[in-house]
């Protein structure tokens, strides 16, 4: 799993952090997401993909290679 | 001036835009606009002054069109669908205030700062005031917030019954939260909440909504004023660095507190309500949120009250910038679209039996709060509120019931976010 997030679309609602709190992170001057780990390890995998699909602001995007 | 140039009546067979809920079933989307919905997800309607406006009822499309920079959310767009220019005058009279009908300006709709704003300038406005949102900081207000209830329930349990509360709990509990964070003072919460209330309401005139905006504009202004000479740890104090930096306006700043201010605690307000009151309806369920040891049952009921009753209920509303296709039709640029998110919470293709209130099912892709850049800015806020409120309520008067029959609640069918004007409990 590949992940990549786009700051410009994020809307800091802050989501992903609740679902994954060990793949992402908030800034804190304005709750923009901060990817922590871009290729998390397989137990992360169900928690990303969740993380992802209730993003209000479809700013996670997944890829399948290492 | 009863009507404008564009208002030319609208093909037969378009439906009526606002189209209310039915009083028979307050907590359900409006049935006409269900009823079309098995149609088609992309259909016209008639707005109040006469423009044909698309309307969006279903889930998928509706997140991909919130979250698409071919539409813009300007107020003052030639095609905006405006919800609430209409006067409050005699029944059936489709009378236009002259202003609100002109295309350029704001169709009526008062000022909400990058709410009304498309990106690039909507994220630099938004991004100098998100960060008081993250859950970080949200979830460190909680302690504050739990005690603060618990008083309001303490002085609920000390106090006469029955009780509206409204006013006894709903509206002062969220109007404290948010003052407190902006530095505004809550001894002045009458004035605030009576114009706020003004503002949200579909039956003011444009003249009474401008009166209560400029009242609030004028006051916040003061406040930032106060604030620019002794900055505190506030959010007032936070944006007025932004004005000495030059990066904001004063009146920008004045506005941008406005809307948090009135984001902050009217709609906080009406889901505490409605969400007692539908909990009440259904026992067995309120009794789960009651008993839960589990905090992730709480978490859950909030989203499903979120997803179940969609207070936001007046349709998001934007106009294409470009022609748009979506499933199956094509919008063109300087149309009006109206997204529908009490419709797209009820789409059974993500939400099976969706008319079906159940705490346990997975609610999450709700779009009480909607999507894309706009998405509620408050709701880390106001979910923590709710997730104190729902279960303190319930723990503390585990007997708490109407005072009244359902249908002798006044429910806000007349304003942008619904709610219910009083609510009378007992125990």
């Amino acid at each position: 799993m590949k992940i990549t997030v786009d700051e410009v679309k994020c809307c800091g609602a802050g989501q992903c952090v609740l679902i994954a709190p060990e793949v992402f992170d908030q800034r804190d001057e304005d709750g923009i997401v901060i990817l922590l780990d871009a290729a998390p390890a397989a137990e992360q995998h169900a928690a990303v993909r969740e993380a992802a699909s209730v993003c209000p602001a479809a700013a996670i995007h997944l890829g399948e290679e290492a | 001036m009863t009507t404008s140039p564009e208002t030319a009546p609208a093909p037969a067979g378009i439906p009526d835009l606002p189209d209310p809920r039915s009083a028979r079933c307050p907590f359900d989307p409006s049935p006409q606009m269900r009823g079309l919905a098995a149609f088609g997800p992309v259909f016209r309607v008639r707005n109040w002054d006469g423009k044909t406006p698309w309307v969006v009822t279903s889930h998928a499309e509706q997140k991909a069109l919130l979250s698409d920079n071919r539409l813009s959310v300007d107020f003052a767009a030639p095609g905006f669908p405006s919800p609430i220019a209409r006067h409050g005058g005699g029944e059936g009279e489709s009378e236009v205030h002259g202003e609100a009908a002109q295309d350029g300006d704001n169709h009526g709709v008062t000022d909400l700062s990058f709410v009304g704003m498309d990106d690039p300038e909507h994220a630099r406005l938004r991004r100098m005031v998100s960060g008081v949102f993250t859950i970080k900081r949200v979830e460190a207000m909680r302690p504050a917030v739990q005690e603060l209830v618990d008083g309001f329930i303490d002085r609920l349990l000390d106090g006469p019954k029955p009780v509206d509360l409204v006013q006894a709990f709903s509206l002062p509990i969220p109007s404290l939260v948010i003052s407190e964070l902006l530095g505004v003072p809550y001894g002045d919460h009458e004035f605030f909440q009576i114009n706020s209330k003004t503002l949200v309401s579909l039956t003011a005139t444009p003249a009474e909504r401008h009166s209560a905006h400029t009242a609030l504009v004028d006051y916040l202004d003061q406040l930032v004023g106060e604030r620019l000479g002794n900055p505190g740890e506030d959010v007032l104090s936070r944006l007025a660095a932004q004005v000495r930096a030059g990066e904001l306006t004063r009146r920008e700043v004045a506005v941008m507190g406005v809307l948090l201010l009135l984001g902050g605690h009217e709609t906080t307000a009406n889901m505490i309500t409605l969400g007692i009151l539908l909990l009440l309806q259904h026992p067995r369920q309120a009794a789960r949120v009651r008993d839960a040891e589990d905090p992730e049952v709480v978490v859950g009921a909030v989203e499903e009250l979120l997803r179940f009753l969609t207070i936001a209920h007046l349709g998001r509303r934007r106009t294409a910038l470009e022609d748009i296709e979506i499933a199956g039709q094509t919008i063109r640029k300087g149309e009006g679209v109206i997204m529908l998110g009490e419709l797209a919470n009820r789409d059974p293709s993500v939400f099976p039996d969706p008319d079906r209130l159940d705490i346990t099912r997975d609610a999450r892709q709700h779009q009480a709060f909607g999507a894309g850049t706009h998405h509620c800015i408050g709701q880390p806020l106001a979910r923590m509120e709710l997730q104190v409120i729902y279960p303190a309520l319930l723990r503390r008067i585990p007997t708490l019931r109407l005072a009244t029959e359902l249908d002798q609640v006044p429910f806000k069918f007349d304003a942008v976010i619904y709610g219910a004007h009083e609510l009378h409990v007992t125990w």
